[in-house]
């Protein structure tokens, strides 16, 4: 067991489910990103979790984007092992009228939070989150706030937000 | 404050509300509390009472620099770090150098502020268990931290200092002796509060054996900083996962033990926070020893910032846990996404599973000792 | 100060009007009610703690809203939050005052121009009768503002209820030539707030670089005797009419 670089993590996933729906991706600049189909992401996060070729005991961090021109909504999920010491990202992207992603809180709990905003913050629909709710707006607030034709209510409970 | 919200079916079963204004909840957090009797069947925080939007601010900015003041306005409490972490995320986003005696003097300034953060966390848990003295005499100490800081950037709290390569301003002339007689004046207090606070029998029956967080449970919830180190691992981004220039420096990793109770109990969160303080003193005065005495403040840098494509998460050692700041560029000035992963945010979600069969003061105790700021947990 | 600044030749008898008694009883004791939230909370602990050491002023923390004199609103009012300050305000008992502290509080601050979850002012929500400017304002502005706010007290009556009260400060105020410049019609769009409306002096303006020299404690610390035709900070005071007492500006 040994430190992997994101090439090699990625090549190993691609050999047990299959080239064609996960890729390794890279900008410019900054770190590269496995990008995954919604479906493969709970095989492949247990993979990653419970292999001992991978150990990713950890996940950090949970984003989600929206992708204005592409009409798509995604999550990055940033992993870490504390035992390897090597990270890797994964990347889902779906469709805006379609934004289910498989929720990954059975297998890190701190997933839970994280999914609830990314859910408050851009209208990810989680599925098998055991409770999907607003968490950082008031329940009944309208719209999430991070998409980027968000416009803001003008006001909440009758007292003017501008 | 406090107040009966409903009966259910079952008799026994009582929710109480606690907060959003109550004393020891370290701001507006507001804490559903399912009891049988005292005891804690369920924990239920509700956040978002000081949402203040900033990652929406972060895209609306339309400028990556302009981003560093409301860096400081998440953690409060530390908002050095909060600046630091975003200024090296930025650096790496654009690959740029770092003139050296920035780099040292960032050391120094963010350790310092880790004790300072140190200082009103532990003040601030004492307060809430019922030890008034040692809050004020931390605060005294925390205060010639906070005249060092006012002395170079200008503001107490909110100082907005770190730029990116560099520094807002110049240092003043006598910077290294004012940290230098700090260290030497700080070094002693930090004995008188082990003396005053930590083995204060009173303090230790209200923290001992009480909020134990198991290793394994803390890793699952991605637990980070005092907290996972008080839960028995020795984990420091500064040593594992080493930036800036932290890798020059001869530091310890203090972890939990159980030497009142069982590792992982809030005691263990508490000492080590306790023990942190003199390992940024080690770091400072190496960081004094090897800092330039001439140099730059500010690498020439382009005016206005404009990334390639990319993303990046990075996370820097807060003095609360691991700071994560992922950033998404699309070539423009205006960042496309910036998420800021706040320890707090983390260490609260993890308050339901560690509270379970708690008495109701020792809610108060937990929430103290796993040190959340809200304006970090909501941002 | 008050009364008991005065030489008296009898050890025992002070005479004395009871209205200017209870409110020099008033306003040394002014328990503000402890509630911090966001970054001017630290502040709030930080003048409260061994430094600046609220205490001296008689100015303690209470826990509980029914308790306490004064609301500081230290920090910014989100929209989730406001409903619950509100509460808080009903909670306290009559005389009750506010402190806004801090830009977030005032108008919105750092906040103002995309925050979509942050209330703009808290005093849309609740009236408000001392601001405090600054991000965050230094312990010594918030002092000033408990300054100001005992000046208030100072000038208010028991026997008559506080908007008449109010009402007749001002028009002597204006008749004695102390603001003598109005007229009637000016006058009425004035905030009835006279004392407190205006806000602290420059001296406070939190994050300026000006703070290195210590001199602003000397300055906020001098009798606030004239103090309300002080320039405005750099927030200027809001032009929100406060809500307490509509026709307080009407002779």
């Amino acid at each position: 067991m040994s430190k992997l670089t994101p090439e090699e993590i990625a090549r190993n996933l691609q050999d047990r489910f299959g080239a064609d729906r996960i890729e390794l991706m890279k900008g410019s600049v900054g770190q590269p990103w496995i990008q995954l189909a919604p479906e493969m992401l709970p095989p492949v996060a247990l993979a990653l979790r419970d292999d001992p070729a991978f150990q990713f005991d950890v996940l950090m961090c949970l984003s989600g984007l929206h992708y204005d021109k592409e009409n798509e909504l995604g999550v990055v999920y940033n992993l870490d092992s504390t035992t390897l010491r090597h990270t890797i990202n994964l990347k889902v992207r779906v469709p805006l009228d379609h934004p289910h992603i498989p929720s990954l809180e059975r297998l890190w709990k701190t997933a839970n939070w994280h999914e609830r905003e990314a859910f408050d913050m851009v209208g990810i629909i989680f599925d098998n989150h055991p409770d999907l709710r607003r968490i950082l707006t008031p329940d009944d607030w309208e719209g999430h706030a991070l998409r980027k034709d968000y416009v803001q209510q003008d006001f909440y409970q009758g007292i003017p937000t501008k | 404050m406090m107040e009966l919200v409903k009966t259910g079916a079952d008799n026994h079963e009582m929710v109480i509300n606690m907060g959003p204004q109550h004393p020891s909840t370290h701001g507006v957090l507001r804490l559903e509390l399912v009891l049988d009797g005292e005891l804690i069947k369920e924990v239920r925080p509700n956040i978002g009472y000081l949402h203040r939007c900033f990652e929406k601010y972060a895209e609306e900015l339309q400028d990556y620099a302009k981003v560093i003041p409301y860096t400081d306005r998440m953690d409060y409490v530390s908002a050095m770090n909060q600046e630091h972490g975003y200024v090296i995320a930025i650096e790496r986003l654009l690959e740029l150098e770092v003139p050296e005696r920035v780099e040292y003097a960032r050391v120094i300034l963010v350790e310092l502020q880790r004790i300072a953060s140190h200082l009103l966390g532990i003040g601030a848990f004492g307060l809430d268990l019922g030890a008034f003295s040692p809050f004020l005499y931390l605060f005294t100490e925390r205060e010639k931290i906070l005249d060092i800081f006012e002395k170079n950037s200008g503001a107490r709290l909110l100082y907005n200092y770190f730029a990116v390569a560099g520094l807002m301003r110049p240092l003043q002339d006598d910077f290294k002796g004012d940290v230098a007689d700090f260290v030497t004046s700080f070094r002693p207090k930090i004995k008188e509060l082990e003396d005053l606070l930590s083995y204060n029998r009173i303090f230790v029956k209200r923290t001992a054996n009480i909020g134990v967080l198991p290793a394994k449970v803390a890793l699952n919830y991605a637990a980070s900083g005092p907290v996972l180190r008080g839960s028995g691992v020795a984990w420091d981004l500064r040593k594992n996962d080493p930036y800036s220039i932290y890798d020059r420096f001869d530091f310890d990793i203090p972890v939990g033990t159980g030497e009142m109770g069982t590792v992982g109990d809030c005691w263990d969160r508490y000492h080590v926070r306790v023990l942190e303080m003199e390992q940024s003193l080690r770091i400072i005065e190496q960081a004094l020893e090897g800092m330039p005495d001439e140099g730059d403040v500010m690498a020439a840098i382009p005016k206005r910032i404009r990334p390639k494509d990319g993303e990046l998460y990075v996370r820097t050692e807060s003095p609360r846990g691991e700071l994560g700041y992922f950033i998404s560029s699309d070539k423009s000035a205006a960042p496309f996404r910036i998420k800021a992963r706040a320890p707090s945010f983390v260490h609260l979600s993890m308050l339901p599973a560690i509270s379970k069969g708690a008495l109701i003061a020792d809610v108060v105790a937990i929430v103290g000792s796993i040190d959340i700021v809200l304006g970090e947990v909501d941002r | 100060m008050g009364f008991l600044d005065k030489k008296y030749h009898d050890p025992n008898i002070i005479i004395v009007s009871l209205e200017s008694a209870l409110n020099w009883a008033r306003k040394n004791s002014l328990w503000y009610e402890q509630f911090g939230l966001a970054c001017c909370a630290i502040e709030m602990m930080a003048t409260a703690a061994s430094r600046y050491d609220f205490d001296r002023f008689g100015i303690i923390p209470r826990s509980s809203p029914r308790q306490a004199d004064v609301m500081i609103v230290a920090g910014t009012v989100t929209l989730k939050m406001a409903s619950r300050i509100l509460r808080l305000y009903e909670q306290m008992s009559e005389p009750r005052y506010v402190i806004s502290m801090g830009s977030c509080s005032n108008c919105g601050g750092p906040y103002w121009e995309h925050g979509y979850h942050v209330l703009k002012g808290v005093d849309k929500v609740i009236p408000v009768d001392v601001y405090v400017p600054g991000c965050p304002p230094r312990p010594e502005a918030l002092l000033e503002g408990f300054l100001k706010l005992q000046e208030k007290i100072t000038g208010e009556t028991v026997i008559e209820d506080r908007a008449t009260a109010v009402a007749d400060r001002e028009s002597s105020a204006t008749s004695a030539g102390t603001t003598g410049t109005e007229t009637p019609a000016e006058r009425d769009l004035v905030p009835d707030l006279q004392a407190g409306g205006s806000p602290v002096p420059k001296t406070s303006t939190g994050d300026g670089a000006e703070a290195a020299d210590r001199q602003d404690a000397e300055v906020s610390t001098r009798p606030a005797g004239a103090a309300g035709d002080d320039a405005p900070g750099p927030d200027g005071a809001p032009q929100d009419k406060p809500k307490s007492n509509p026709q307080g500006g009407t002779p």
